[in-house]
């Protein structure tokens, strides 16, 4: 048989400017955010030490948060604005485990040990819920955050003290009934899980300076890729990959050293190394699991839920499955972002947390249908680099601080609207080119 | 019977709620046969399919009669997974793919390859790795066994469409235990080197002894590679013959068969009259009845029809001129162009449409029946209505007595003028959009199969009142239906529409192999 079907496949090569202008369209909101960061940056006129100190803290905290929304995406469920009952899991765990005095590092393992059969069980509340909503799992999500409001306040504000008895006069109201509106972690589990030798009496334990840590992690990252493809690969590694490594590994210590040796105030900016392997935890474990079976439903169902269904895949309980993973992390994730405050308001710190994730996801250029942990962890940067640019740059500027500060929430919300707006557009034009065929 | 049939379709029946639509068909395949099946819309191929499939609309609505037979033991299949399991296969006319997926992982969707990794020993099988490794060679070998040479991990979005009803045969072929392969229409999306390359690799999947039955309605493929036929008309079993024992022609003869029901008009020749309506390239971007091009006349006060197969375009052409899609061409009317891609402009020319899709954009179902009747001239033209200033206000007297009047000329069976359309049989909805197309006086009539879902004797009353107003108006109408018969019966002219391009213009007293042919994309044979 000599017959072929006639290749047209072939991507047509276009041009440097048409690519670069489907780049720019691509990355649109990251490329927008990158730009104010920058221009803010220099409008602030911070020192680099002051914003990376900041940036340190704010993203290690945030991070785990918001890669708590990749999975949802990959499962077709758009953003999972539900997290905040995640959040709210988390902090009844925080509360209980204060009022027990488990302090430390071993109270934060506790909390999430606690938080871990709880926000299960709100994931599969949730994603049945979703499946009855399907194609507007967004909007439910956000109406259940604002809903499962009422009933953490009827527990905390009413019941505990009453029917749940709580003897604890700092967490507890002085009229013995609610919890206080600020629940202060202090000498508990604040930094538990940033400075865990703190709880042993070590309180540099696990909490480097920031450029010995590039250096180790550099190192590490270098060896661990040539140990996988030597040892687990059988390949022996090419030129161009020593070379390669070599000059990471080089760059990296060259900057370190130097910091190191000039004792700048580098120096000073100690790493939570341990929030940062819990991070790269959980990285490695969404990289593998999109690689699993399960993992490989949850793309097949957020690509088609019909032609997932025709190949035998149990949509629903897939579907389920993805908001219950999404609402571990969330707990975890908001236990993580706690500790490190060191105190929350009881009745209003989860609020939140649907809002800013979503928007940190979106700056990292995720969309509603994909999202990758890149994105979530580029989007975290940006997000709170303008953050902590904002204020300054608006008292630069503008002689008030306030300005600044306004013009940051209107862009990182306005953020989440466009995007949406944004993604309907494209699955309209998408729509129309499919019935071009 | 031969023992060693791979499948065998004894006696199989199948009524809808009382309405018998499959009666007594028989069916036996041999390995490595391809068997071809053949009939017009409505004919009963999708419902034999859905019965071989065990698809839930069969077992939802009472089963079937008949037994089925495989490799020679009775089987029940209550569910496409038993179909799966005993090794039938079928490559749906609408692709089950995933864009955003490689070749590999559509072919191996949910029957991946798995290999067991640390945290699947503990947290189960569902946490087991994909083994990539594995798929793309199982992927390149079913690949290979159609000749495709494209890359196993080239992701799907953007293929040609070729390459897409490929990869669902490579999935079907990837299938360990295949027995029998379906496939539905599958030529009706390819280009003319795509069919030639899919024929081929069907006669290679039957060498290799799988059966094949094939569906499909362009003849000229079922006799180039078939060994035996069947043809289907109007659920019953007509014939099956081998293919030495037939050809072309009388299969379309077999497949349109005998319905000159009632052609007692003679019908007019009307070339000779003004061109009122010319149509030149017109493209029409309807899903599901895309028109790629047609080149159409239509004469002063003729009725025209437009017939051909579901899916060909034929009701595509009058939502084009409705400026119900978006649509490309020129269209003049009189000699003057008409302003495309909008309604109300069409309107405006002269146009009224009753559509095909009744409930759906023809009425107003839950208003009264004078408002329905009345709505499109309100809308349009300003009929009553009362003006104050810059105020409107519906003059209800006057919809109330127009409405009366075509309840009384359509003999529309009501309980008044005031009661909801929802209510109203289909018959009697069908008249209420013929009187509100009316009420806009128009010059042209589009009608889209006026008699899809409703009884015979409300067919012949809504197919006498086209006609009157034909021949007692002098009104021309475009006349859109799957039934040939209908069209036969009243039309002038009856235009076959066929891959969206006008395939040939017949007499309604043309012969039954004509339109067979037409309609099934062959040439008409002389005498036309």
């Amino acid at each position: 048989m000599s017959t072929k079907p006639t290749p047209s496949a072939a991507p047509v090569p276009r041009d440097f400017s048409a690519r670069s202008k489907e780049f720019f369209v691509k990355h649109m909101v990251t490329i927008m955010f990158l730009v104010l960061s920058v221009l803010g940056f220099i409008l602030s006129g911070m020192s680099p030490f002051l914003f990376l100190m900041d940036i340190v803290a704010r993203v290690s905290r945030n991070a785990f948060l918001v890669l708590s929304l990749v999975i949802p995406v990959m499962a077709g469920m758009g953003l999972n604005f539900s997290i905040v009952l995640g959040a709210m899991a988390g902090q009844a765990s925080l509360i209980f485990v204060t009022h027990w005095g488990v302090q430390g590092l071993p109270g934060i393992l506790l909390c999430m040990a606690l938080v871990t059969p709880l926000a299960m069980f709100l994931g599969f509340l949730t994603g049945n819920l979703f499946n009855k909503t399907k194609g507007q799992e967004m909007i439910a999500g956000l109406i259940l955050g604002f809903f499962a409001q009422g009933i953490y306040e009827l527990i905390f504000l009413q019941l505990v003290g009453g029917l749940i008895p709580m003897a604890n006069t700092t967490l507890v109201m002085s009229s013995g009934i609610g919890i206080r509106t600020t629940v202060d972690l202090t000498n508990g589990l604040k930094y538990g899980l940033d400075w865990p030798g703190q709880f042993w009496g070590n309180d540099l334990l696990l909490r480097p300076t920031l450029p010995w840590t590039v250096l180790g992690i550099a190192a590490a990252v270098v060896v661990a890729f040539l140990l996988y493809r030597f040892v687990l690969k059988g390949k022996i590694p090419s030129i161009s990959h020593l070379v390669g490594g070599a000059a990471c590994l080089g760059i990296a210590s060259w900057w370190s050293i130097i910091q190191i040796q000039t004792s700048s105030q580098i120096n000073w900016i100690r790493v939570p190394l341990l929030t940062w392997f819990v991070i790269a935890a959980l990285c490695g474990f969404i990289l593998f699991f999109s690689r699993t079976k399960l993992g490989q439903d949850m793309r097949s169902v957020g690509q088609d839920r019909h032609v997932a269904a025709v190949a035998g895949i149990q949509v629903n309980r897939v579907r389920i499955i993805a908001i219950m993973m999404s609402m571990v992390m969330a707990a975890w994730g908001h236990i993580i972002f706690l500790q490190n405050m060191g105190a929350f308001s009881t009745y209003g710190s989860h609020e939140q947390i649907g809002l800013y994730s979503v928007a940190a996801l979106l700056i990292g250029g995720a969309t509603v249908a994909k999202a990758t942990i890149g994105q979530a962890l580029l989007g975290v940067f940006l997000f709170h680099t303008l953050f902590v640019v904002s204020p300054a740059a608006g008292r630069q500027v503008f002689g008030d601080a306030q300005i600044g500060e306004y013009f940051r929430v209107f862009v990182a919300y306005g953020v989440i609207g466009v995007t949406l707006a944004m993604h309907a557009w494209k699955l309209l034009i998408q729509n129309r080119a499919k019935q071009q065929l | 019977m031969a023992p060693n049939t791979v499948l065998r379709m004894e006696h199989i029946g199948k009524s809808y709620y009382g309405t018998q639509v499959l009666k007594d068909i028989n069916i036996a395949v041999k390995p490595g046969e391809i068997h071809g099946i053949v009939g017009e819309n409505g004919a009963g191929k999708s419902t034999l399919m859905n019965i071989l499939f065990g698809m839930s609309v069969i077992h939802s609505t009472g089963g079937y009669e008949g037994s089925l037979y495989i490799d020679g033991t009775s089987a029940s299949i209550t569910s496409p997974q038993d179909a799966m399991a005993l090794g039938i296969g079928m490559v749906h006319q609408e692709f089950m793919l995933l864009p955003n997926y490689t070749l590999t992982e559509n072919i191996k969707l949910n029957r991946e390859v798995l290999k067991p990794n640390p945290i699947s020993r503990v947290f189960g099988d569902n946490l087991k790795s994909l083994d990539f490794a594995t798929m793309n060679r199982d992927a390149r070998s079913a690949l290979d066994r159609l000749h495709i040479n494209i890359e196993e991990y080239a992701q799907v979005a953007g293929l040609p469409v070729g390459y897409m009803q490929f990869t669902e045969i490579a999935r079907e072929l990837d299938k360990k235990n295949l027995k029998v392969l379906v496939f539905d229409e599958p030529t009706a999306v390819l280009a003319e080197s795509e069919a030639d390359h899919l024929l081929n690799a069907m006669k290679e999947i039957a060498a290799s002894g799988i059966a094949i039955l094939f569906i499909t309605h362009r003849l000229g493929e079922i006799v180039e590679i078939c060994d035996h036929i069947t043809v289907l008309r109007d659920g019953t079993h007509v014939v099956t013959k081998p293919k030495t024992e037939t050809d072309v022609f009388e299969l379309a003869e077999l497949m349109v068969g005998s319905q000159m029901e009632a052609a007692d008009q003679s019908s007019r020749d009307t070339s000779q009259r003004a061109k009122l309506l010319e149509m030149r390239n017109l493209v029409v971007h309807m899903p599901g009845e895309r028109v790629r091009g047609v080149d159409l006349d239509v004469y002063d006060g003729e009725i025209l029809g437009l017939g051909g197969l579901a899916g060909q375009g034929k009701i595509g052409i009058a939502n084009g001129l409705m400026g119900l899609f978006p649509t490309t061409g020129d269209a003049l009317f009189n000699g003057t162009p008409i302003a495309l891609n909008n309604p109300k402009a069409s309107m405006a020319q002269g146009f009224a449409y009753v559509s095909e899709d009744r409930r759906g954009v023809g009425l107003l179902l839950d208003s009264s029946i004078e408002l329905n009747i009345a709505f499109s001239a309100v809308q349009n033209q300003e009929q009553f209505i009362r003006r104050w200033g810059p105020f409107t206000q519906l003059d209800s007297g006057s919809i109330r007595n127009h409405a009366l009047q075509y309840i009384k000329d359509l003999d529309i069976r009501c309980t008044g003028p005031t009661q909801l359309v929802r209510r109203l049989s289909g018959g009697n909805q069908q008249k209420v959009c013929i009187a509100r197309a009316l009420t806009m006086n128009p010059k042209v009539l589009l009608v889209s199969e006026p008699t899809r879902g409703i009884d015979v004797g409300a067919k012949r009353i809504v197919l006498d009142a086209l006609r009157r107003l034909n021949q007692e108006l002098g009104m021309t109408i475009i006349m859109t239906s799957s039934e040939l018969g209908e069209l036969r019966s009243i039309c002038d002219r009856i235009a076959i529409v066929t891959d969206g391009r006008i395939a040939g213009i017949l007499k309604p007293n043309d012969s039954d192999v004509n339109f067979g042919l037409l309609m099934s994309g062959q040439q008409a044979s002389k005498g036309a």
